[in-house]
């Protein structure tokens, strides 16, 4: 038993309200009680975590004080970097290796070009491969598309751009069969109805799951295809550190960095797929977070250098349940299919405080505002706040043998610490979990840079201000996918390089030094750094 | 208050650190200085990056475990198998079939497996390899599907083989043919794809399309929630 004598007093709070709690619906918020909760204790509001960046397409607007540090820092390499021999030519150069990296992938492969995917770390080792608890796609006759599209724009505070919005809707239902014909094992009813469920801010109940390894089943099918298909190369531990354009502005490649070797070289290629994830070990506003390794914000740093241009970086999402005990996996995830299923948020006193599926950005607040201002938060040794998440009341309504069957990478998790999530609540508090916004593009992946296309989390305008839980797993599908086939067409046409150059970072260091930007930072990091101090 | 921490001694790849004893494998690598580039992944305990096997002082036996999600023990001494070049056989999905025939033309090896089961001995998820093997071995392709959904690739399994088996991409190459192949198809989500492809909600989107903030939020306020 990992609870702590204290803390199993407290379960006892929550079991003897359990029975009641169990057949109590908790109202969900309005629009006004949602922007009252979010104005007071979502991080994205807190002031001192944001600044102007100074520099850039980009210049004036706010981003996280981490973010807008690496998108004002120095490149890794200097603008007289030696161009004038490849190491390797390639038509489509995809930098990111995670769902949209490998969707991307496979459609400019079928597209007929030649494909090289570079990575930082293991091919799929990405936040893709992390996503539990499933994707949305509107294809029940009780749902459609135009259902979808209100939520997802209603999700994003009505501030996503349409024709993404539009593309990720049509296309779902598309993605879905596409990865069933792949081989995703979807999980569905004897006769092939898919088992669906609610995700927060959805008024129909979309979400396809794999048990609760919906993302890993989704990253290992594509990456096996990838690995099947001719015509396709993947090198690992090569990432990209700058993007290289060509004399008349077209995208000419990039500067990959071997990790293993420590050397840098030139990648020339007719058309980059940027496809390189968020940037949750930025760390921002000090919260853990559920992202992998290698998510530090690299494409940001890159496509804006070249003038990319941001959107909604000012928001971040936090996931309102990540791990907040035992301390060893503080911040990782707890799907959000366990409120699905019909576990309840329950504070110190055994009550509900919240609707368990309001959408994530509203749900993280309303956490934060019953431990801070409401003081109803359940103390752990660390001194990390933390909610219950009460899983017990998944068998009571589901049958028993639900949780070990819909949820076994969580209960795995937490049998590792001798909790029994099935018998006993689970700790939770928000962490760092998406960049809801990012480098903005069109419907086709587009952006202003010709050759330059980008999909995925790095991408920015289909979900607003807040994604919704399932969109992002379905965001890497759809617009890796388009991104992949844009690109191939984009080459079809013909594209005649000119001399590939690097003069655009001598502009940029131009406009640091009047700006009066001196500092040490370097950027993209690649790695955050976690060995200890001192 | 300052709380004292006793450090415990552990062994990485031979070599001794001391270190806060509530730490994983991974965190107390980084702790005493490692900056980490292979043998580190999701941190989550999906991606099978951070393979490591461990012994503790005076016991033979080995133990095997993810080092995100494994707390370190006094004496342990560790080494991590970030890559393993187990074989992978490629093939076209679209023309294989879903028969023990496609399993032995691709790993024909599997005939070779002993049913020791140093593989499941060996597998961080705790999953019963030995016996979806043993299912691939006998063509039963939707148990392998089954018994190995959990497997995250991190390839323990195949280190410790002695015939050499690759059984995580048997695996795999068993859950792709049952979920296209084997598993019932969905006719809902057929249906919705060809009305999709027939345009039969273009013009309701692109009204939504049109619409101010304003409108839309009316909309979204109106919408019905299923239970």
């Amino acid at each position: 038993m990992t609870y702590t004598p204290e803390m199993l007093e407290l379960i006892k709070v929550v079991e003897a309200t359990r029975p009641q709690r169990m057949h109590q619906k908790f109202p969900s918020m309005s629009l006004e009680e949602r922007d009252k909760v979010l104005h007071g204790f979502h991080p994205d509001f807190l002031p001192e975590g944001f600044r102007k960046v100074r520099v850039g397409p980009g210049k004036g607007g706010e981003m996280p004080n981490e973010l807008a540090d690496l998108v004002e820092g120095r490149p890794l390499i200097g603008p007289d970097f030696d161009l004038s021999n490849p190491d390797f030519e390639t038509d489509v150069l995809v930098i990111g290796g995670g769902g949209a990296g490998a969707s991307a992938a496979l459609l400019a492969q079928e597209g007929g070009a030649k494909v090289t995917l570079v990575t930082k770390l293991r091919f799929g080792d990405a936040n893709t491969m992390m996503a539990q608890g499933g994707i949305q796609a509107a294809d029940r006759p009780e749902d459609s598309p135009p259902i979808h599209y209100l939520d997802v724009i209603g999700g994003g505070h009505f501030d996503n751009l349409p024709e993404l919005v539009e593309a990720l809707v049509n296309d779902a239902p598309v993605v879905i069969q596409w990865l069933e014909n792949l081989g995703v094992m979807f999980d569905k009813t004897p006769d092939g109805t898919m088992m669906e469920e609610h995700g927060g801010g959805t008024s129909r109940k979309r979400m396809h799951s794999s048990r609760d390894y919906s993302g890993a089943e989704i990253m290992r099918t594509l990456r096996d295809e990838v690995r099947n298909r001719p015509n396709v190369e993947v090198i690992e531990f090569c990432p990209a550190v700058e993007l290289v354009l060509d004399e008349s502005g077209k995208i000419a490649g990039a500067v990959l960095y071997n990790l293993e070797t420590e050397r840098y070289f030139f990648a020339k290629a007719k058309a980059v797929v940027l496809a390189t994830g968020g940037g949750g070990r930025l760390h921002y506003q000090g919260f853990p977070t559920t992202n992998h390794y290698g998510a530090t914000a690299d494409g940001i740093v890159m496509a804006y250098r070249v003038g990319g241009e941001p959107l909604f970086l000012d928001t971040m999402q936090y996931h309102p349940t990540g791990a907040a005990y035992p301390e060893q996996i503080l911040g990782q995830l707890v799907t959000e299919k366990v409120r699905g299923l019909g576990a309840q948020p329950v504070n110190l006193k055994g009550e509900q405080f919240v609707y368990p599926l309001e959408p994530r950005d509203v749900e993280a607040a309303a956490f934060i505002r019953e431990c801070k201002e409401r003081n109803l938060g359940i103390p752990t040794p660390t001194g990390q706040p933390a909610v219950w998440l009460d899983s017990p009341l998944i068998e009571m309504i589901q049958g028993p043998g639900t949780v070990e069957k819909a949820l076994p990478a969580m209960v795995r998790q937490f049998k590792r610490f001798n909790i029994d999530i099935a018998k006993l609540p689970m700790l939770v508090y928000p962490t760092l979990h998406y960049q809801n916004g990012g480098i903005r593009i069109d419907a086709d992946c587009r952006t202003k840079i010709p050759g330059l296309f980008i999909g995925g989390e790095v991408s920015g305008g289909v979900h607003g201000r807040n994604r919704l839980m399932g969109n992002s797993l379905l965001d890497v599908c759809v617009f890796g996918r388009r991104a992949g086939k844009t690109a191939a067409d984009y080459i079809g046409q013909g594209v005649t390089l000119s001399k590939p150059t690097l003069q655009h970072l001598v502009i940029w260091n131009k406009e640091l030094d009047e700006a009066g930007i001196n500092g040490a930072v370097q950027s993209p990091i690649l790695l955050p750094n976690y060995t200890r101090k001192g | 208050m300052t709380e004292r921490i006793d450090l415990i001694p552990i062994f990485i790849m031979g070599k001794r650190y001391d270190v806060p004893p509530s730490l994983t494998i991974m965190k107390a690598m980084e702790w005493a200085g490692y900056t980490l580039i292979r043998g580190v992944g999701c941190r989550g305990g999906f991606c099978g990056a951070c393979a490591t096997v461990y012994r503790i002082k005076d016991d033979p036996k080995l133990y095997f475990g993810l080092a995100c999600q494994t707390v370190v023990k006094p004496e342990m001494y560790l080494g991590q198998i970030p890559f393993f070049p187990a074989k992978r056989a490629s093939y076209d999905i679209t023309q294989v079939k879903p028969e023990a025939a496609t399993l032995f033309k691709l790993y024909p090896e599997l005939l070779r497996c002993l049913g020791c089961g140093a593989c499941t001995k060996a597998c961080p998820q705790e999953l019963n390899v030995k016996g979806y093997m043993a299912a691939a071995m006998r063509g039963d392709i939707a148990l392998v599907a089954n018994l190995s959904f959990d497997c995250i690739l991190c390839g323990l399994c195949a280190a410790r083989c002695p015939a050499e088996e690759p059984q995580y991409n048997v695996a795999i190459l068993s859950r792709r043919l049952y979920g296209r192949y084997m598993a019932p198809r969905s006719e809902h989500l057929r249906q919705r794809v060809d009305e999709i492809e027939t345009g039969n909600y273009t013009a309701e989107i692109t009204a939504l399309k049109a619409l101010d903030r304003n409108g839309l939020v009316e909309r979204y306020k109106a919408r019905d929630i299923e239970p």
